[in-house]
């Protein structure tokens, strides 16, 4: 196989290239707040040079083994960008802009320029379309953080005694947060060295299967720590829908209130309250 | 690697401390040399502080009810302590809930939980009853 | 990212050594404290099973991504007597040794994707995912 008209000009106009491409990124418009033209010329500089390697190869098959570098690094870089603050046609730009500079080359140096055109836009396009995947895997990956942060944040779990711990859950539990909650819970335990933890559903609506199957679950394995659960606060529907899904509750202790479950796990501390005025 | 875990001696009571990620051979062994320290002095409660073990898999859940059985038929009171939240997720998951073994939160509450069950026993020695399960019942 | 291992199991203290293998693997994909967890006791049931049923075998580990996440991927192999009857040996309770037949139903549940081929005669081959 021959060597591509396109992996011959790369290598042979490298600095050349490697200068318009910096003038075209530059008139595109650079985030000098967000990256310093050191580096954008130091990625521009890295990614040619990759780009010039690979080609060598064929320029059809970006997914063959010698695009890997040139696919590993558009990868961190729209990764990168997306975690910056890029916007996504910048981050895209970046590829984009040595469409001009390249096609240049190509209609001073190809006999047959159109054709030789086509297959460089295919190509440029191609590694674009990469680099907006990447960004947006890169974009996903940071929502999911913000959401997984979110989860632990949205339900505290409180000391109402030395001992005894609540956790008050509201709002729609899927068994993602359940369980990210119940973690924090039995993490809380250890801390605090807590024997008690009352587990209060009061706001929570609705409860299916997988959910009270980690109640249950979250309810075994403080017991296998050394800790006792409560639940409490389980409205009438929920209570119907866990007989009627036929989850078994086994030895779990459940009151229908806060109020009562706390002073249950007072009277498991031994710990009686007495009003003053009674002295 | 470690080839023994020790087993402490604490007044009527045994004392290990499982530190070492340990292979099912050392397991089986600690098993062994725990009934025959049981036996040798009398003891009355043994406890098994695993907070240092990352994780709990079936051969040792399985060493753990073994041990929790002969101690009963030895008449010695057994109490698993300090497990870690990681490790008791995955053991429920994994289908052991390791069943009439008693726990407590740390080396300390396990201790006077450990105490408690041992008095308890001499006191009711007469009563006839089902086994109650301690497990997690408050210590003070 | 896609760095792989392959360890031997041909004694106990190789069970060990795997564990801490997947345990490290598992950080630097960055898995959560209770999924590190998971993985490495599936990983440990799985191998104790190639070791004594399956009389020993090796395990690959395997560093990579799943949809964008970080995951560990391991197969364990061996070449013994292979399971006859799969579905039977996936139901908890079930053993054909002295185990308490938790082991392949219990670490299926603790992994996030579970593919088991084995052919009477031909050893078992097991892949399990975990990922971020």
């Amino acid at each position: 196989m021959s060597v591509p008209v396109i992996a011959e000009l790369l290598k042979k106009h490298e600095s050349e290239l490697l200068q318009e491409w910096i003038a075209s990124q530059r008139a595109a418009g650079i985030r000098t707040d967000l990256i310093d033209e050191g580096t954008v010329l130091n990625n521009s500089r890295e990614l040619l040079k990759l780009l010039s390697i690979a080609a060598l190869g064929g320029i059809d098959d970006l997914g063959s083994a010698e695009w890997k570098p040139v696919r590993n690094m558009i990868e961190a870089l729209s990764r990168t960008q997306s975690r910056q603050g890029f916007s996504p046609s910048e981050t895209a730009t970046f590829v984009f802009s040595l469409k001009e500079p390249l096609f240049a080359k190509i209609q001073a140096n190809c006999a047959d320029p159109a054709s030789e055109m086509l297959k460089a836009s295919q190509l440029l396009d191609k590694l674009g379309l990469y680099s907006m995947e990447s960004y947006m895997t890169g974009r996903e990956s940071v929502i999911r953080e913000q959401q997984e942060s979110m989860l632990e944040l949205s339900t505290p779990v409180v000391e109402l005694w030395k001992g005894v711990l609540a956790i008050p859950l509201i709002g729609s539990l899927d068994s993602n947060r359940t369980q990210i909650v119940m973690e924090a819970l039995l993490e809380k335990i250890v801390q605090t060295e807590s024997e008690i933890a009352i587990i209060d559903i009061t706001g929570v609506p609705t409860v299916d299967t997988m959910v009270a199957q980690h109640l249950l679950k979250t309810v075994t394995a403080a017991k296998l720590m050394g800790a006792r659960c409560i639940i409490s606060g389980i409205r009438p529907q929920i209570a119907a829908t866990i007989v009627h899904l036929g989850v078994e509750l086994g030895d779990v202790i459940t009151k229908s209130s806060l109020a009562d479950a706390f002073s249950v796990a007072l009277k498991e501390l031994d710990i009686r309250l007495v009003k003053g005025s009674l002295r | 690697m470690v080839d023994k875990i020790p087993i402490l001696k604490m007044g009527k009571f045994l004392l290990l401390s499982i530190q070492v990620d340990m292979h099912d051979q050392l397991a089986m062994d600690l098993q062994e040399d725990l009934t025959h320290q049981i036996v040798l002095h009398r003891s009355k409660g043994v406890l098994i502080d695993i907070s240092s073990l990352d994780i709990v898999d079936s051969f040792i859940g399985r060493m753990l009810s073994h041990i929790a059985h002969v101690s009963r038929i030895l008449d010695a009171k057994i109490i698993v302590v300090g497990m870690q939240p990681a490790v008791a997720i995955t053991l429920v998951e994994l289908g052991l809930s390791l069943d009439g073994i008693a726990t407590a939160l740390n080396v300390e509450k396990g201790m006077r939980r450990l105490e408690q069950m041992v008095e308890d026993d001499l006191s009711l020695e007469l009563e006839s009853g089902e086994d109650r399960d301690f497990s997690a019942e408050a210590g003070d | 990212m896609g760095k792989t291992e392959i360890f031997p199991l041909k004694q106990e203290t190789d069970i060990v050594i795997v564990r801490q293998r997947v345990r490290k693997a598992a950080e630097a994909v960055r898995l959560g404290l209770v999924s590190q967890t998971k993985i490495v006791t599936a990983a440990s049931e799985i191998a104790r099973n190639a070791l004594i049923y399956g009389g020993g075998g090796e395990c690959v580990i395997e560093e990579t991504t799943k949809d964008g996440r970080g995951a560990v991927r391991l197969v364990i192999s061996d070449q013994g007597e292979g399971i006859a009857n799969l579905d039977r040996a996936m139901v908890d309770g079930y053993t054909s040794g002295s185990g308490m037949g938790l082991g392949l139903g219990g670490a299926k549940r603790l992994v996030d994707q579970f593919a088991i081929e084995s052919q009477p005669g031909q050893g078992t081959r097991i892949e399990l995912w975990k990922w971020r």
